[in-house]
């Protein structure tokens, strides 16, 4: 297997925005303990913006690390800015993940979709949001 | 920093004894064993010991021995070799579901060219039932494979038992005991079979020289041709300095297998409960008591292998997982699959294998350490939240 970027180590080692939010605006919970990821998104959001964004997840290495870039990358972002973060630019951020790994940035760009979506949800705003293309196995929660 | 390694199931180190022995046979004594020179004939009686010493290691003649480049090709070798040499008395073939890839791989290679395959379940435990063997058989059986222990669970499969039945059938009977040899005895003859695949680096001699037992009378079809070497049923110049190593590696496991034994046994169980007693939530997978002395293979709710592996491997920790993600495939292991492991669970499963290096304070050392990283997991993990919050609504 391909050995991990010492930024992704960083990330896992010492993950950034670990644990939840009461009240959050969006919570969204992505992956299957089966394929051995699961995702858990919370943001906060004041206006247009997020302000806060926490996770739990349980997975590999590079489940932890992109859980973590993904929380940094949005907070203080706008809702549209945040709906425009690619798997691509979670796993860019991250100094690239190994090829097997690149579904775990995939997850998070779901888990941070989904978030978006549940906020909508409660705003009842009917949700602009599209879920990326699952490739290979089933990543929702039953 | 400590470093431990509990990953002897994996590979182990080479013996200083079997480095020492190997020595020589690098630039000193380099010869080819096929040439009839001072220089060959020198090889050829390296070459000769080393099949004596690895005969006498598992009660076999030297003649009964092949040496080959691996465990998988041992394997390769007797399921395809005698598959093929032995299909026109039949061509079915029995082996469990828990075989190492190695196994399992050439069966499907089989079946696409006409045989077909048995794949027999195990209980919970890991063990392969005698009488499902017997029920599996037909007129047209003409092998069966089943490994003396599982190299991940480390279970103990009845094989005498399996044997007898096979004996009496007219099968023959092959075990993949790459995983025993060094740690329990391993006797051909106790065990009944006609052929066995072992491997020197399972047990403190070197990468890339392994062999495979096939008694005598037994027809194999040789899988590399174009040579004479290993009795014309495996072409290649030997692998001289590596085959030395063996055999020393299979003397010293003569020598030392019951005290290897005596030590390994209750250093395991002292890993075991001091995990179990601090962690919740754990399963221990195997058998209670028909498993390999050095062998712990346990699958934690919750968290996820690779992450503790690579927690642990921070503290100078070295173990295996046998999590979906640590797998190309991304899938957990077959052999957890097999034996009815939630797959939610299995993702959390770590295989420690102890060696002979491995001291009390090293166990200690390892039981202070992964609690702390399953608790670091779980405050982390959705999973456990939501288990935490069943568990007071309850």
């Amino acid at each position: 297997m391909e050995q991990y970027s010492s930024k992704v180590m960083d990330h896992f080692a010492h993950p950034h925005n670990v644990g939840e939010i009461e009240n959050a605006d969006g919570v969204g919970t992505v992956g299957n303990p089966v394929c051995g990821d699961v995702m858990r998104l919370y943001i906060k959001v004041e206006g247009n913006v997020i302000t806060d964004a926490k996770f739990k997840t349980f997975g590999c290495g590079a489940a932890i690390a992109t859980s973590s870039m993904v929380t940094d990358l949005v907070k203080g972002k706008s809702i549209d800015e945040a709906l425009k973060i690619s798997n691509a630019a979670v796993a860019e951020a991250l100094g690239g993940l190994p090829k097997v790994k690149m579904h775990c940035s995939v997850l998070a760009e779901e888990a941070l979709k989904s978030a978006l979506n549940d906020y909508y949800k409660k705003k009842g705003i009917p949700s602009p949001v599209k879920m990326p293309d699952e490739s290979g196995h089933e990543h929702e929660m039953e | 920093m400590r470093k431990v390694y509990l990953d002897h199931a994996a590979t182990t180190p080479v013996h200083p004894k079997v480095l020492e022995a190997m020595m020589p046979y690098f630039s000193v004594r380099f010869g080819n064993p096929s040439n009839l020179h001072d220089i060959g004939r020198e090889a050829k009686d390296a070459v000769d010991e080393a099949r004596a010493k690895t005969a006498s290691l598992i009660g076999a003649k030297p003649e009964e021995i092949y040496f080959t480049s691996s465990g998988a090709e041992s394997n390769n070798f007797a399921l395809k070799g005698i598959a093929q040499a032995n299909s026109q008395k039949g061509r079915h073939i029995i082996v469990s579901q828990i075989e190492h890839f190695s196994i399992l791989h050439p069966a499907k290679t089989l079946e696409k060219s006409g045989f077909t395959v048995t794949y027999l379940p195990t209980d919970k435990e890991g063990l392969v039932n005698p009488d499902d063997v017997a029920k599996a058989i037909t007129k047209d059986t003409i092998l069966v494979s089943i490994m003396h222990a599982n190299n991940e669970i480390g279970t103990i499969q009845p094989i005498e038992e399996i044997a007898r039945i096979t004996k009496e059938k007219g099968i023959l009977f092959h075990s993949d005991a790459v995983a025993t040899t060094g740690w329990i005895p391993v006797s051909v003859n106790t065990l009944g079979v006609d052929a066995l695949s072992l491997s020197g680096h399972q047990f403190y001699g070197p990468k890339g020289a392994s062999a495979l037992y096939v008694r005598k009378g037994v027809r194999i079809k040789p899988q590399i041709e174009g040579g004479i070497q290993e009795d014309g049923r495996r072409a290649g110049t030997e692998n001289v300095t590596g085959i030395v190593g063996l055999g020393r590696a299979a003397e010293l496991a003569a020598a030392e297998i019951e005290q290897r034994m005596a030590y390994l046994t209750p250093l395991r169980d002292r890993l075991q409960k001091g995990l179990v007693e601090n962690i919740d939530h754990v399963v221990i997978n195997g058998h209670p008591k028909r498993r390999l002395p050095h062998n712990l293979n346990l699958s934690m709710w919750y968290v996820e292998g690779e992450s503790m592996l690579l927690f642990l491997n921070m503290e100078g920790i070295s173990v295996s997982s046998g999590s979906a993600c640590t797998s190309r495939s991304l899938k957990s292991s077959h052999v957890l699959s097999c034996i009815g492991t939630d797959a939610a669970v299995a993702n959390g499963t770590l295989l420690m294998s102890l060696g002979m290096d491995n001291t009390a304070e090293d166990i200690d050392y390892v039981i202070a350490k992964l609690p702390p990283i399953v608790r670091r997991l779980r405050d982390m993990s959705p999973l456990y939240e939501d288990m935490i919050k069943k568990e007071k609504v309850r």
